[in-house]
């Protein structure tokens, strides 16, 4: 990476990034991928979040559903850790708590392909600001 | 509709904390480029000022105004400090931020450097965050190459870099004088204000110290303005406030509410309501240093100024939730335990005061209490904290006094009646068997570990009050309901 050296080059890598980050989610987009986001924050890899990503990881890639696994911060669920966010592109992202790996495999098979309502779902109680 | 609004914690969930392109995705290290590019340092301070932020880290004080001394004062060298000595039991906000938006922090630190003059930052974090200390080291590592920390910044000439020191866990070096001496290599010991850092500190130069979720506020005011920040909360108090919710508490978490959000939202609504059905009975807010609030102040608008008329304060955010099996005197017990471990010992009355409550507690509640014993601890707390030399021992006391004011009964109860009402001080507490229903079959006797039962087969037992330690395995062995607690 070379160095930003200036707000225009600031803002254009800004804009680059943001149009690739909405891109993920957006359904009818090329590049549109489903998104799982395991809480990995102290709690979270206390609660055992570390094995859930490694598998998750591992089983999507094994079941052949294309789909980025990545680990964020405290979603503030700390009762229900580990906690993962899923995201179908077009769809609103769901939040699920105490998941393990057997949770994970329901996740997988029932949740994201074939799209049921399943246990375990956190209902997502706060705005986030937003910049437009 | 949500009753959260998450400001400080915007990223932390949302961003991986190791790519720092998930940040500038979300407005990332534009706030520092908007000020370096568009606003001069008086300019920026100025927004701080109107935006109404105040310090999280539990006093409350303007951070604009506190840019603004720093900037005042001249030197040929000046600091940027953030505080991330988390140390209130119970807490953890300043750690979720760090683990999941440690950049936020290092944006603020460098608008902070910006608007003081500074081109050093320092970030006081304590060794026992490894992976809040990791993040944020790969987090500065990548600022480096993009360029939004080192020489000449955007290319506004601007220079600016941060480095980390690590704490050793002791609760006063979260104050600020304290923290300064603990950077330096000193005993981490707190010393008289004036001089305030922002004065003389850190190696006697002028020293801004902020807070971890104070710095995370920073770059938001700035992106959407000051109108659109103290449009949250009360008038006096602006913004959101973080807290860890823990205790007796059905969704433990870290939550974000607005200012002046009541208690009894954040406790039934947010928190989903006591665990087990339970009653609610008080909230301890602001850690080792606040005090607990009631059901009578269920309803009152969560703000620094309402706080402490509740006789608690923010502090740094924890809010530990308690029910009515949590005995009030031994919850007074418990902090005062951890003050004494953690007073530094520079000043008598936080030394030998705190010594000295805690003593009183534990006569109480191992029923040796008198009614002199409440004046004392009552007359005691209000010299300690009128004497001591740092925060630390100024409130100290609070939550005895807190205790005291708010669950007078409970007191009283634990010295003239000798009766612990939620059952937890055991010293108060007897098992005893009623005869008539003792059947004599001996279960209890053979399970009691300390052999504290006598009574021949077939006829009543009889429990020894000396020898008998109250595990209350003989009640939970009993199958005919003959014993019970006095």
């Amino acid at each position: 990476m070379t160095k930003i050296r200036s707000i225009e080059e600031l803002k254009k890598l800004r804009n680059e990034l943001k149009s690739k980050t909405e891109a993920l989610s957006q359904k009818d987009n090329p590049e549109s991928i489903i998104q799982v986001k395991v809480t990995m924050a102290t709690c979270g890899i206390a609660s055992g979040s570390r094995p859930v990503f490694e598998y998750l990881t591992e089983e999507l890639a094994k079941r052949n559903i294309p789909a980025k696994v990545t680990q964020s911060g405290c979603m503030g669920f700390c009762y229900a850790e580990p906690t993962i966010e899923v995201t179908i592109p077009g769809k609103t992202p769901v939040m699920f708590g105490f998941v393990n790996n057997k949770k994970a495999d329901e996740i997988i098979e029932r949740f994201i392909r074939k799209g049921e309502l399943i246990e375990g779902i956190i209902s997502q109680n706060y705005e986030t600001v937003e910049f437009n | 509709m949500a009753r959260q609004i998450r400001i400080a914690l915007r990223n932390c969930g949302v961003i991986d904390p190791e790519r720092i392109e998930d940040y500038i995705a979300r407005e990332g290290y534009l706030a520092l480029g908007k000020v370096l590019t568009e606003l001069s340092p008086d300019a920026t301070i100025d927004i701080i000022k109107k935006s109404g932020l105040r310090g999280r880290g539990g006093g409350g004080f303007s951070t604009g105004l506190k840019w603004e001394i720093t900037r005042k004062v001249k030197a040929d060298q000046k600091y940027v400090v953030c505080n991330a000595d988390e140390g209130d039991p119970g807490a953890f906000m300043d750690r979720s931020v760090l683990e999941g938006d440690p950049h936020s922090v290092l944006e603020a630190m460098a608008i902070n450097g910006y608007c003081t003059g500074s081109n050093k930052g320092l970030v006081y974090i304590r060794a026992e965050y490894p992976l809040a200390i990791e993040r944020l080291k790969i987090a500065m590592m990548q600022a480096r190459e993009f360029g939004f920390l080192g020489e000449n910044i955007l290319g506004t000439g601007f220079n600016f870099d941060v480095e980390i020191r690590y704490g050793a866990g002791a609760f006063v070096c979260g104050e600020e004088t304290a923290l300064i001496h603990s950077m330096e290599g000193l005993r981490g010991e707190p010393t008289v204000k004036p001089p305030f850092p922002s004065e003389e500190g850190y190696l006697k130069k002028p020293t801004n110290v902020n807070n971890v979720e104070t710095y995370a506020n920073i770059p938001v005011i700035l992106n959407k303005g000051w109108e659109w920040f103290s449009n949250i909360g009360t008038e006096k108090s602006k913004g959101t406030k973080v807290f860890a919710l823990a205790g007796k508490i059905n969704n433990v978490g870290l939550i974000e509410v607005p200012m002046g959000t009541t208690l009894r939202e954040v406790i039934y609504e947010i928190g989903g309501g006591i665990q087990n059905g339970k009653e609610f009975k008080a909230a301890q807010t602001g850690g080792p240093s606040g005090g607990c609030l009631t059901v009578k102040h269920l309803d009152t608008p969560i703000d620094y100024d309402n706080l402490i008329a509740a006789g608690s304060m923010m502090g740094s955010g924890g809010l530990i939730v308690m029910d009515e099996d949590d005995c009030m005197v031994a919850i007074a017990k418990f902090y005062l335990e951890f003050t004494v471990e953690e007073s530094c010992g520079k000043c008598s009355p936080c030394r030998i005061g705190n010594k000295r409550l805690f003593e009183i507690l534990d006569k109480i509640i191992q029923g040796n209490g008198n009614m002199e014993d409440l004046d004392k601890l009552r007359n005691l707390s209000t010299v300690i904290k009128d004497t001591s030399l740092c925060g630390l021992g100024q409130s100290s006391p609070n939550p005895v006094l807190s205790t005291i004011d708010n669950f007078y009964d409970e007191y009283f109860e634990h010295v003239s009646l000798k009766k612990c009402r939620a059952g937890v001080c055991k010293s108060l507490m007897q098992y005893l068997i009623i005869p008539d229903k003792c059947i004599g079959c001996t279960l209890c006797a053979r399970n009691c570990p300390v052999n504290a039962i006598s009574g021949e087969r077939k006829q009543a037992h009889l429990i020894d009050q000396e020898k008998c330690i109250k595990c209350g395995a003989c009640m939970e062995k009993c199958k005919f309901g003959a014993i019970y607690i006095k």
